[in-house]
């Protein structure tokens, strides 16, 4: 399960529909709790760093900013969580691309923008087996 | 040289959940074997079947990216500190419009 306040929600689902028709990204930041759940604490929204051409249905998060948010994270006494994405005019659900992507442990926070406007917020976990995702329950705070 | 390696939330599993190990090394490549010889489930994670570095795993020495530097010959001094940095990318496949 992961814990995330209302107020985060409505800035990843704003950041999406600014960057209509593209892809937004950004990383979860926050804290792994006893029972594994997580709690964000922190969003950091990140530039898309995909070429334009494939901005609609890709995106990057280079190196450097994730160098960057580990040590935002320490600095914070926090830990990496996940990262989130959206998927304009497309379901909120992971596919293959992301499958091929995405490492362990950490959440996957997909939104799907329809005609510009933020719709279905889910989360995702990969499985050990790395065959697919599961879906992770989301905890809104306030 | 006292070297710290951080491990970033993915590959904890691998570690025991310790997210700081440290390692005495004169290079990163010395560093990351004495790493998998401790952890050794992290070897496949971290490097091919032919020992070379997966290309969705980035090395820091610092702030510095160890591909524009020596790669894993890269030197290191007392008390650097090594960061294993996943890349990240997703997206869907569809096309708009």
């Amino acid at each position: 399960m992961i814990n995330i306040k209302k107020l985060h929600i409505d800035d990843i689902k704003r950041y999406a529909e600014t960057e209509y028709p593209y892809e937004c990204c950004g990383i979860l930041l926050g804290k792994v709790e006893t029972n594994k759940s997580k709690t964000v604490e922190q969003i950091l929204p990140i530039s898309n760093a995909q070429e334009d051409k494939h901005k609609h249905n890709r995106f990057l998060i280079t190196p450097e900013e994730m160098m960057r948010a580990e040590l935002l994270a320490r600095k914070n006494k926090i830990d990496v969580l996940g990262f989130y994405h959206s998927h304009p005019e497309h379901l909120a659900v992971p596919s293959d691309y992301d499958l091929d992507h995405a490492w362990p442990m950490y959440s996957y926070i997909i939104v799907s923008v329809i005609r510009g406007t933020a719709e279905n917020f889910t989360s995702w976990e990969l499985q050990q087996d790395r065959l697919k995702f599961s879906s992770e329950s989301i905890k809104e705070g306030d | 040289m006292a070297i710290s390696i951080l491990i970033p939330t993915a590959l904890r599993q691998f570690t025991d959940d310790l997210s700081e190990v440290n390692v005495e090394a004169k290079t990163v490549r010395e560093a990351l074997d004495k790493l998998t010889e401790t952890y050794v489930d992290l070897q496949k994670h971290l490097f091919t079947d032919m020992n070379a570095l997966r290309s969705f795993v980035n090395i820091y020495v610092g702030e510095d990216d160890i591909r524009q530097k020596e790669g894993l010959a890269t030197t290191l001094g007392d008390n650097d500190t090594i960061m294993l940095v996943p890349s990240i990318a997703g997206g869907t496949t569809a096309v708009v419009g």
